[in-house]
């Protein structure tokens, strides 16, 4: 799938500006509120018509004003999760979930309901009515929904943002599961680093309107100068690894990474499992020479590969680990009195309890169901 | 007990007339003033405040210039009168119909004021969820937007029917006051009201229109309540 966008349009005083192609598992749209991304959204599902542009999905034209071309929503086949869920109150949650079954054609019907069901873990809430169900059902059943009528490409605007903590976390592996296990290609606009990490291949930011970048995760993640000034502080290198094994003596799991070993606190993974993580460049410290006497369990062996300017006092430093780039921010004085350019060898450094819930992508012991 | 069910026909007529007339203007006043309801909650155009005021005419203008307007219009030799007689054989002055184009008339702006501000409650983004799912604008008013203003309709709806019950000015300037055809039950209490001796029959018929009205409208609140617990809205 690739979806194509190329957008000029006013909101009041608001400029939207927006130019970009993906073609990734499940894209995010990332940005400050306000940044547009809302509004970037609503203008690929078709709720809002844009001044000036084009949308194509896979090559169809869902918009072209130059060639007089826009297909209303009702005919784009592009599902939509909303921030509040929008389940229709005069429905029970099984007719929620068939209504758009019905609108559309048997020949393009793929989504089929009971594995729909099986995915989200609704089957105990068919017989309900919406009102009747707390905010984390209400969003996997409005997923359900928008799956159910086979959509060509998913659409999920902020799900996550009205629920609390422990709700998010309840809904995340299926978002997960979603992005895995179904062939959908998924547009997810969010705002929060966490989540992005965690659950996007490919990620547009956008900033004021603007997009200020675009790439695979990774890249985008570590540099820290391209996130909302909120959110900085979450920013850091992203690692696909794989639980190696499970130190049951300490309660930690050791993860096999690009860069090498990385203990972090038991996750409720079997062997084998994938688990993405991220780390934070404020939680990594930086050692010209191998680290002895010192807590900390994970040391990196790498070369500096980027310095770059941060905010105040700060530089961040790339350190290349095997060919994954792990972040560090620093301040310029101890790079200065640690002598670091470009080419160094040095180690990073990571403390196991830096790792928690928002940042393994995995549920910690508290809910461990491994 | 007796004496109140012991009705001469005349009378039997007035009250099986004032439930059909009032039935009829009802029904037929629901497509329209959905309708208006729509034009005037969601449209956006040149005039609008014009159609509200208009709509809303019959509200403020005394009754009896409503039923010589209606006379001058929908009447034998009125325009619209002369041209549905003409060519739909729909004739209005002096038969029931008339009675209850009335009284449609007059209860027209509390159905249209009571759907509107239903439709204004409408969460529209639940329309456009509605939408994304495949749903052309057709459906979406008919599986979204009219279960959900189900309970404003039901309240437009007995609100046209209660003033249809209650309707005089209009009716019998119309239609004026003909046993069996137009004497609806105010027009029939009035009648006995100026004879002597038929404060009886003023006083039976009231007993029965006051009955009617109750039954209605607590016919329409439990309706109401029923809808709105089978939407779980609290």
């Amino acid at each position: 799938m690739t979806l194509s966008v190329d957008i000029r349009h006013r909101l009041g005083d608001f400029a939207l500006e927006a130019s970009f192609e993906s073609a990734g598992r499940l894209t995010a749209l990332f940005g400050p509120s306000g940044s547009g991304k809302s509004t970037l959204i609503n203008l690929i599902a078709g709720l809002v018509r844009p001044d000036e542009g084009r949308v194509a999905v896979d090559g169809r034209v869902l918009v072209d004003t130059a060639a007089r071309i826009f297909v209303p929503m009702h005919k784009r086949r592009i599902g939509m999760v909303f921030q509040d869920a929008r389940l229709f109150p005069h429905m029970s949650v099984a007719s929620n979930l068939r209504y758009g079954r019905w609108f559309t054609p048997s020949s393009e019907r793929y989504a089929k309901m009971d594995a729909v069901i099986d995915l989200l873990g609704i089957g105990h809430l068919l017989d309900r009515r919406p009102a009747r169900l707390s905010g984390g059902e209400k969003q996997r059943v409005a997923i359900g929904r928008a799956l159910l009528a086979s959509p060509k490409l998913l659409l999920m605007d902020e799900p996550l943002a009205s629920l609390d903590e422990a709700r998010k976390a309840e809904i995340l592996p299926y978002v997960e599961r979603l992005r895995d296990e179904t062939k959908i290609p998924i547009v997810y606009v969010s705002h929060t680093v966490a989540e992005v990490a965690r659950l996007a291949s490919d990620v547009v930011v956008l900033a004021q309107g603007k997009v200020a970048a675009a790439g695979p995760t990774e890249a985008i993640m570590r540099r820290l100068d391209l996130l909302p000034a909120e959110e900085r502080g979450e920013g850091g290198a992203v690692l696909d690894t794989k639980v190696l094994r499970h130190d049951e003596t300490f309660g930690m799991t050791v993860l096999a990474s690009q860069a090498g070993e990385i203990r972090v606190p038991r996750l409720a993974r079997a062997a084998g499992a994938p688990v993405r993580i991220r780390i934070r460049a404020r939680d990594v410290m930086i050692g010209v020479e191998k680290p002895a006497g010192l807590s900390a369990l994970n040391i990196l062996p790498g070369t500096i590969v980027s310095m770059r300017p941060g905010e105040g006092p700060e530089v961040e430093v790339g350190v290349d680990c095997h060919g994954a780039v792990v972040v560090a921010r620093i301040t310029e004085q101890s790079r200065q009195a640690l002598g670091l350019k470009l080419g160094s060898q040095v180690f990073a450094v990571i403390k196991t309890v830096s790792f928690d819930r928002a940042n393994t992508g995995a549920g910690l012991p508290a809910e461990a169901d491994v | 007990m007796n004496w109140l069910l012991d009705l001469t026909p005349d009378e039997w007529n007035a009250v099986r007339l004032s439930i059909k007339v009032a039935t009829v203007a009802m029904i037929a006043s629901l497509p329209p003033g959905i309708l208006l309801a729509l034009l005037l909650a969601r449209g956006r155009f040149w005039g609008k405040t014009l159609l509200n005021g208009l709509v809303h005419l019959p509200l403020i203008l005394p009754p009896v210039v409503t039923g010589y307007l209606l006379l001058l219009t929908f009447g034998r030799r009125g325009p619209a009168g002369a041209f549905l007689a003409e060519h739909f054989g729909i004739v209005f002055s002096f038969r029931w119909t008339g009675a209850a184009l009335a009284c449609g008339v007059m209860g027209f702006p509390l159905m249209v004021r009571a759907i509107r501000l239903s439709i204004e409650a409408v969460d529209r983004k639940m329309e456009a969820a509605a939408g994304t799912l495949g749903a052309n604008p057709l459906w979406v008013f008919a599986t979204i937007t009219l279960p959900l203003i189900l309970p404003g309709l039901i309240a437009g709806a007995i609100l046209s029917f209660a003033k249809a019950m209650g309707e005089f000015g209009a009716t019998i300037t119309f239609v004026s006051n003909i046993p069996n055809e137009t004497q609806t039950l105010p027009s029939a209490i009035y009648t006995f009201t100026q004879v002597p001796g038929g404060d009886e029959g003023a006083l039976r018929l009231t007993l029965i229109s006051i009955a009617i009205s109750m039954v209605a409208l607590i016919a329409s609140e439990v309706l109401a309540r029923r809808v709105g617990r089978r939407m779980d809205i609290e």
